[in-house]
């Protein structure tokens, strides 16, 4: 790994303006910026008020069931032969998915601006089901923005969002996937400024976005780092986590940023393979540029216009990614390494067989690559892989992989 | 003097407001472009605004989304947009073309290059929808030193402070966004663009044009008296969207900028009476 990190203090990042070193910042419309001002300082304040943190515990704690277990994988390590692999079960949070810790943090936040009604985009879903589900608790008005070729892919949150009473809106701009759903959330929330919250599900957009979803994430890696030293003794040798706008990663890794002897890896999504052109791995084959108000890694052609991109998981199917992953990339803090279609699939049928669980086909990307990286550690070595969410919701999509038709 | 300064300043001599039609380079298709700015010249556009297409326009409404889509089909590029302002120069050496877009085809073409080619090819400023001051710093700085303009926007939700932040960096105009929302939004409020205004003019002396939710004559000479211009941008690109390639060119572009003469009358009426 570079040393080029050695003198970071990572605590000083993002600066006042939002830069994690060139990346993040706040690419906007003029429209946008008191509402981006506004949003970061009720953040700072309210991020150091008693009454709020002790708020947010609670929900954690008592709604969406934290602490999650660190749960050592025996069968599956011994199987590998390698380092011990830890799995960090953010899949047993309500809502099945890491997504909720950030959406309960977001939603607070609306409630004490006092703002009625709150907007997200979602891709998969999972996000736009973990935002109607803080909105349905608090009482307050949603609306979700999702792509049309999205919503026919995933009829099932789509219900289920409608069963949490609120509103999906279908996107049918662009390419009509979640990169348009977060441009048509950034309409609406220009368009309806003074009363409505853009709960944004990933740790990227303009500052403070990356900032706060981060924060609010990192309640993973602090939780992984005390349940690993108490269970081990010892921190981790490594983690693992998949890296599609990056909140789950961001949220594992931060709290370890400071540990010189933990190696980290980000795993984004290769599709059919980096080489193809086929994939939604930024990191690994893209370019810095700006989209949806920040400078990071991007999938562009040319001329600079953003391309299609591809992964079997939707969570992960994004063309940009979080900016302080770029910055990390960059001074070589963070290694970041795609996993195939294929290799992600072979992952969620092997967890499932060897452990009974069924990982995300999003977590299945990092449970692909902490085998092949396991495989290459001793026995007295550890891992710990985030498994960001559970694969309920993409049994559909393995099943018609399978030509198995499920109703 | 830049083209833009000798165009306010002659027709604030005239007591007249400056029309500022906008439309997106290549739509409905490339090789109509150049036409329909001598077009909009002809029918009294004073300044064209000139879009340059991106994939993921995010502060546009439906219909300059679409004049993206239509013009991304025929892959129009940031460097084929300098082109066309190039070929439009050979015949207009006056009339100021201003690129309005968003940042990434610019930092992909690299700005200092951007700088260099959009000069030669007579690019007279740069309005990009997605970069507020606090990024802008170098880019307003190769813009200024190549001779172009950068020019900001301005909402109704800019407080004094952040007015008096982007003027300082503005040059060229100032571009005041009429309302809430996106471009072709459909609630213009007189009241609320005059208390923008006023606040605008306590931080600046730049010429001010208003842009968002202007759509005809009636709702130009409206906002023209409180300003030193106005935007045409989504009624104008409504007409291009209905375009049909088997009909004669001619006409058809004579149809789309009637709209323009239309409103040239309105706002010169209002000037005059």
């Amino acid at each position: 790994m570079s040393k080029q990190h050695e003198h970071v203090d990572f605590s000083q990042f993002p600066n006042a303006e939002g830069h994690f070193g060139p990346y993040g910042g706040r690419f906007v419309s003029e429209t946008l910026i008191f509402a981006l001002d506004e949003l970061a300082e009720n953040y700072q304040r309210l991020s150091q008020d008693p009454e709020f943190r002790a708020e947010f515990d609670r929900d954690l704690a008592y709604y969406v069931g934290r602490p999650s277990p660190l749960y050592h994988a025996e069968r599956w390590s011994r199987e590998v032969g390698g380092a011990q692999i830890y799995l960090k079960r953010e899949d047993l949070n309500h809502t099945g998915a890491h997504k909720v810790n950030n959406t309960i943090g977001q939603a607070l936040l609306a409630k004490y601006m006092g703002k009625k009604r709150v907007i997200a985009e979602t891709g998969a879903g999972q996000h736009g089901v973990a935002s109607a589900t803080v909105a349905a608790r608090l009482g307050m008005e949603c609306q979700v923005f999702m792509g049309e070729e999205d919503i026919r892919r995933q009829a099932l949150n789509v219900y289920r969002m409608k069963l949490l009473g609120a509103e999906v809106i279908s996107v049918k701009s662009g390419s009509r996937t979640l990169k348009d759903a977060m441009n048509e959330a950034m309409r609406d929330w220009v368009t309806n400024v003074d009363d409505t919250f853009y709960i944004i599900g990933t740790a990227a957009g303009p500052h403070p976005y990356p900032m706060l979803v981060r924060d609010f994430q990192s309640v993973i890696g602090r939780e992984a780092r005390e349940q690993h030293l108490e269970q081990t003794g010892k921190l981790p040798d490594a983690l693992v986590a998949c890296v599609g706008g990056g909140s789950n990663a961001i949220g594992l890794f931060h709290p370890f940023l400071d540990d010189e002897s933990v190696a980290m890896y980000g795993v984004e999504a290769g599709g059919h393979g980096v080489a193809t052109g086929e994939h939604a791995a930024p990191l690994s084959d893209g370019t810095p540029g700006v989209l949806h108000g920040n400078r990071t890694y991007l999938m562009q052609d040319e001329a600079g216009q953003i391309i299609h991109t591809h992964s079997v998981s939707a969570g992960l199917d994004y063309p940009g990614v979080g900016p302080e992953h770029s910055w990390l990339k960059d001074i070589g803090r963070v290694n970041y390494v795609a996993i195939n279609d294929d290799e992600a699939l072979d992952a969620f049928r092997k967890l499932t067989l060897v452990e009974g669980i069924m990982p995300a086909l999003e977590s299945s990307h990092a449970i692909a690559y902490a085998e092949k990286l396991a495989a290459t550690m001793r026995p007295d070595q550890s891992i710990v892989v985030n498994l960001s969410g559970r694969g309920d919701k993409d049994i559909h999509t393995v099943a018609g992989i399978d030509g198995i038709g499920i109703d | 003097m830049s083209r833009l300064a000798k165009v306010f300043e002659q027709l604030a001599e005239r007591g007249a407001k400056a029309l500022v039609p906008y439309i997106v380079a290549g739509d409905p298709a490339p090789k109509h472009t150049v036409s329909l700015m001598h077009a909009l010249v002809d029918s009294g556009a004073d300044i064209i605004e000139l879009g340059v297409p991106f994939s993921d326009p995010m502060a546009e409404g439906p219909t300059i989304q679409l004049a993206h889509e239509r013009a991304l089909e025929h892959h129009v590029s940031l460097s084929q947009v300098l082109d066309m302002v190039a070929e439009f120069r050979q015949t207009n050496a006056d009339t100021p073309v201003v690129l309005m877009g968003y940042t990434n085809p610019v930092e992909h073409m690299g700005y200092s290059h951007f700088a260099e080619r959009a000069k030669q090819a007579g690019v007279d400023g740069l309005l990009t929808v997605d970069m507020p001051p606090e990024e802008a710093g170098e880019t307003s700085r190769l813009l200024r030193d190549a001779g172009m303009d950068n020019i900001f926007l301005l909402a109704p939700t800019s407080s004094d402070q952040r007015v008096a932040k982007v003027a300082a960096l503005a040059s060229g105009y100032l571009y005041c966004v009429s309302l809430k929302g996106v471009t072709g939004a459909g609630h213009l409020d007189i009241d609320s663009v005059r208390e923008q205004m006023q606040r605008i003019r306590q931080h600046s002396d730049l010429p001010v044009t208003v842009g968002f939710g202007i759509k005809d004559g009636e709702s130009a000479s409206a906002i023209a008296p409180l300003c030193e211009g106005v935007v045409v941008g989504s009624a104008l690109v409504d007409r291009l969207a209905k375009w049909d390639n088997a009909a004669d060119t001619d006409k058809q572009i004579a149809e789309a900028v009637s709209l323009i003469a239309d409103i040239r009358k309105a706002i010169d009426a209002v000037a005059d009476a």
